[in-house]
């Protein structure tokens, strides 16, 4: 209680500094937050602004621990307990919330900043984005400066932003050598708790009608390709995916995936390079244009050319790939692996019919797929993003009925088809396309672009790739989503082919962004390496690394020490010792205030301790004199020190 | 101790005005730093006996002007009246030709006769008719002024307050003091008794030497700190003036002088800041009026000495 007593109460702009921390600090969390707890926060902060503006009293203390057992419960049944992540995280805005509301006196202030500080630090655990890295920035001038408003209270506003501001630049440097040789172990930035990975969206290893389509309404990146030399033309961007082999008459599904005894062929001139970052998705599987060759490492390829990683992606990983274009594999597949694929449930008997149909007209399986394609671009069939819901036969429904559908329902039409016609074939998908960004020449794939399409098993061949949507839509292939879809369509909003000042905006901003993820998130021991090795750092392990950061962090605090010095040296010498007998009178509890003068400090100190009164008296006459009088000279200024220096300060009873 | 008529003025005021020995000293520092003072109270707590006594200790012929709402201009400076005799004009002196004025409820005048007035003091020169004609030296106006918000006043706009280098209030006397006064003798009684303790030209010679008392470089940083912090900070409409400033460093000089210093330091500026800076800030609007103590207060623990 003696601290407390002690505290002095906050002023007003003390308070107001720290509603600004309250709500910097918590605003980049703001997409993480359960919405009742958005609510809570936002009303407490909006209550203590309005106690600001009124000056009204705080609320009782009652009132607020019944607050904190309601919010703690609240926490509790949001999550069933209290430990990890996100519990941890909604217990900490909780509490930053309801502090505001008993924010009296320097102390409470201090708590506020100190948790302002340390929830700032969790935002990174939801997200690392440059925007969440920006606003965190800014919010950290603001506490800093807010911090210097406790400690100096009523200088004006713009000093405590250049303390903070100078205080920040400061760190820096020593951020920077902690952040490139700070030993990196292969991972994620940032060690995730296992509750982390909710809410991440991409393409699953299954397929039902609309699965595809409710991905293509949104613009997020999937991925991002870097291709040396050109990039292929855009019917040639197959990126493929999880290969849906299982088929129950609605949902196709993937087979167990098994390791290629032999991956990959020999590079040829239809060879193309590229390295790929992936956003994460939770799943195992990595993206590769048809056909994969070889797998980067901690990858295998399956027997279906599907390149798995051997844990899910739930951090960006960057992975250099090689490509085979145009390879067409599997010529000599075995038997028992070709009957899995012709498997069929026993429904959809129109379409079944029809297929057996074009089996008995047809003498090459070629053929039947012609007729079968020709059937798609001959009849009345829609591409579009919204089709009907489709029942127990979806495929007979399809196909005779609605004749509108994404791309799923034509590759699953298609294959169910082809199989009914004794073809072996299955679905992939995956993506198709991209779009070149112009600033950074990276190509951007997005959820939009996800894809489905078919894969045909012929004799002599192998599996041959063949594109139903192609026949509907060609569009589609040519030129992206936004062309293929009619008009008035829902499509996502960055897709939008009109716009294109927002294009050119979104292509700046993705490239700013890709950079960020590339050299600050992508900063891993591979890159960390590199750079050290061209900075002349031969083979450095961990024990180099950390003899070089502690010799850099030694140098940088040897520099920001000689710079301080150097800009204490400009303080009047006279003053200096003056300083000196407050810094030494200090120990006795009787340090000068600030806006202490001279005279009235002496007579302060000689009240509390006549018997240095004599002593003092000489000091402060000589000191007045040169700071003061016209006195100056170097003799006099030695003779101040001498007598400060050998002024003796018994200790206080 | 050697004799000082300083010393000797205070002591002296102090046995008749009592225990405002501060006021004292500030309307004494005022005097010896060539500013104008105005006395802000209710009425009946010293202000006019206080200006009573300043003038016969230091020995100066005093005026004084009572105001009220039809005074005119004429009625301070004078008028020139036609005279059979001679066949030409003569100018009848006013009342502000003295050399302490004690111009009494200053805000019950018409703003044309305050602004006559002020413009009187500020020039040192009064003009009628076309013929300029100097004051006596050392020229002193003590004004009073009731707090504004009573009926029938004209309060004194911003940039006539600046006129006088210092405002202080009187404050009720304490216990001990009214004791004395309510047991003693009359005070009008005693201030007729009383004898000058300089000889003419003294006080002069004193305003001069206040001009010659040592003002150090770290003196000034801090002045200009002061003024500059009153400027940036948000808490003040406005911030202290150059004039202000230049204000502070005269009244803390004199008030170094009077504490026989031939150097400033802090304290002395400290010492003077209420009653220098104390009608020349103001809270910004919304702050809670404080009085200017406190202001003063609050400005000099805001500000470290450089």
């Amino acid at each position: 209680m003696g601290i407390k007593r002690d505290s002095p109460p906050l002023t007003r702009s003390q308070e107001l500094w720290l509603l600004a921390c309250a709500v910097l600090t918590l605003a980049p969390g703001v997409a993480h937050v359960p919405a009742w707890l958005l609510a809570a926060a936002a009303m407490a902060l909006f209550w203590c602004a309005a106690i600001w503006w009124r000056r009204a009293a705080l609320p009782p203390r009652w009132l607020l621990s019944f607050l904190v057992l309601a919010g703690t419960a609240g926490v509790f049944f949001t999550y069933r307990h209290f430990f990890g992540k996100d519990p941890g995280i909604a217990l900490l805005i909780l509490f930053l919330a309801l502090k505001l509301l008993e924010m009296r006196r320097l102390r409470d202030g201090l708590a506020v900043v100190f948790l302002c500080y340390f929830l700032l630090l969790t935002h990174f655990l939801n997200e690392q984005g440059m925007d969440v890295a920006g606003l965190t920035l800014l919010a950290l001038v603001v506490i800093t400066a807010a911090l210097s408003s406790l400690a100096h209270a009523g200088r004006h506003v713009v000093d405590h932003l250049r303390l903070s501001a100078l205080m920040l630049a400061q760190a820096a440097p020593f951020m920077l050598v902690l952040f490139l040789l700070f030993p990196r172990v292969q991972g994620p930035l940032w060690g995730m708790p296992a509750d982390a990975y909710s809410g991440m969206s991409g393409l699953s290893d299954s397929m039902t009608p609309g699965s595809i389509s409710n991905l293509s309404l949104s613009g997020e990146i999937a991925f991002r390709a870097r291709f040396e030399g050109e990039i292929p033309p855009k019917p040639q961007l197959y990126w493929r995916g999880p290969v849906l082999r299982l088929f129950d008459g609605r949902t196709w599904r993937s087979g167990i995936q098994q390791e290629k005894v032999s991956p990959g062929g020999t590079a040829t001139e239809s060879t193309v390079r590229y390295t790929v970052t992936l956003e994460p998705h939770n799943k195992p599987w990595l993206f590769a244009l048809e056909m994969p060759l070889a797998p980067p490492s901690g990858a295998i390829v399956s027997r279906e050319y599907q390149v798995l990683s051997k844990t899910p992606v739930r951090s960006r990983l960057r992975y250099d790939m090689q490509s085979h274009i145009g390879f067409v594999p599997g010529a000599d597949e075995a038997e028992t692996v070709l009957r899995r694929h012709l498997d069929l449930p026993g429904n959809n008997p129109r379409t079944r019919a029809l297929a057996e149909q074009w089996r008995r007209e047809a003498a090459q399986d070629e053929a039947v797929i012609r007729r079968m394609l020709d059937h798609f671009r001959m009849e009345q069939f829609f591409y579009t993003l919204t089709p009907p819901l489709l029942g127990e036969n979806s495929i007979d429904q399809f196909l005779f009925e609605t004749r509108r559908g994404f791309c799923e329902h034509y590759a699953s039409a298609f294959v169910f088809a082809m199989r009914a016609a004794g073809i072996p074939a299955r679905v992939v998908t995956g993506y198709q396309g991209g779009e070149r960004n112009p600033v950074d020449g990276y190509l951007i794939v997005r959820q939009s672009d996800a894809h489905a399409w078919a894969e045909v098993w012929l004799e002599g061949k192998g599996w041959t790739r063949v594109d139903p949507t192609a026949a509907v839509a060609p569009n589609r292939i040519e030129a992206g989503l936004a062309s293929a879809v009619p008009a008035g369509e829902p499509l996502p909003f960055l897709v939008r082919a009109d716009l294109s000042w927002l294009k050119q905006l979104r292509f700046r901003w993705e490239a700013i962004s890709n950079t960020w993820n590339q050299w600050v998130l992508g900063f891993d021991p591979q890159r960390q390496r590199e750079l050290l090795s061209r900075l002349g750092m031969r083979q450095p392990d961990w024990k180099a690394m950390t003899a070089a950061m502690a010799v850099l962090c030694g140098l940088l605090l040897l520099g920001l020490t000689a710079w301080a010095l150097h800009r204490r040296a400009r303080i009047d010498p006279v003053q200096r010792a003056w300083n000196r007998l407050s810094r030494r009178l200090a120990r006795i509890g009787l340090a000068r205030q600030a806006w202490e003068g001279p005279a009235d400090y002496t007579q302060r100190v000689a009240q509390a301790r006549p018997e240095l009164s004599p002593a003092l008296a000489a000091i402060a006459g000589l000191y007045i004199d040169l700071r003061y009088g016209k006195l100056a000279g170097k003799e006099a200024r030695r003779k101040l020190r001498g007598m400060i220096a050998d002024l003796k300060i018994p200790p206080s009873q | 101790m050697p004799y000082s008529p300083i010393d000797e003025t205070i002591r002296h005021a102090g046995r008749i005005v009592l225990g405002k020995e501060r006021q004292i000293r500030l309307a004494l520092v005022c005097l010896l730093a060539r500013g104008h003072l105005l006395i802000e109270d209710l009425p009946g707590v010293g202000k006019t006996i206080l200006a009573h006594v300043l003038a016969k200790l230091l020995g100066l012929n005093f005026h004084r002007i009572q105001c009220t709402a039809d005074m005119l201009p004429a009625d301070i400076i004078g008028v020139s009246i036609y005279d059979r005799n001679t066949g030409g004009f003569q100018f009848h002196p006013g009342p502000i030709f003295a050399q302490l004025i004690l111009v009494d409820e200053i805000n019950r005048a018409t703003p044309k006769s305050q602004s006559a007035l002020l413009e009187a003091m500020e020039e040192h020169q009064v003009t009628c008719e076309g013929e300029t004609r100097p004051l006596p030296d050392p020229f002193f106006v003590i004004a009073t002024q009731n707090p504004s918000h009573q009926i029938g006043t004209f309060p004194l706009p911003e940039s006539q307050l600046d006129r006088f280098l210092m405002r202080i209030d009187m404050g009720y006397p304490d216990r001990e003091a009214e004791r004395e006064l309510l047991g003693g003798a009359d005070r009008r009684d005693m201030v007729a008794t009383l004898q000058p303790c300089m000889e003419p030209g003294e006080l002069i010679e004193l305003q001069r030497t206040v001009r010659e008392v040592h003002v150090s470089e770290a003196l000034i940083a801090y002045v200009q700190a002061l003024a500059e912090h009153t400027r940036r900070s948000p808490e003040y409409e406005t911030g202290l003036s150059p004039r202000a400033a230049l204000a502070l460093l005269r009244a803390a000089r004199a008030w170094a002088m009077i504490d026989h210093r031939d150097l400033v330091l802090p304290e002395d500026i400290q010492a003077v800041l209420p009653a220098v800076a104390g009608h020349r800030l103001h809270p910004a609007s919304g702050a809670p009026a404080a009085s200017a103590a406190d202001t003063a207060a609050a400005l000099i623990s805001a500000v470290p000495i450089p």
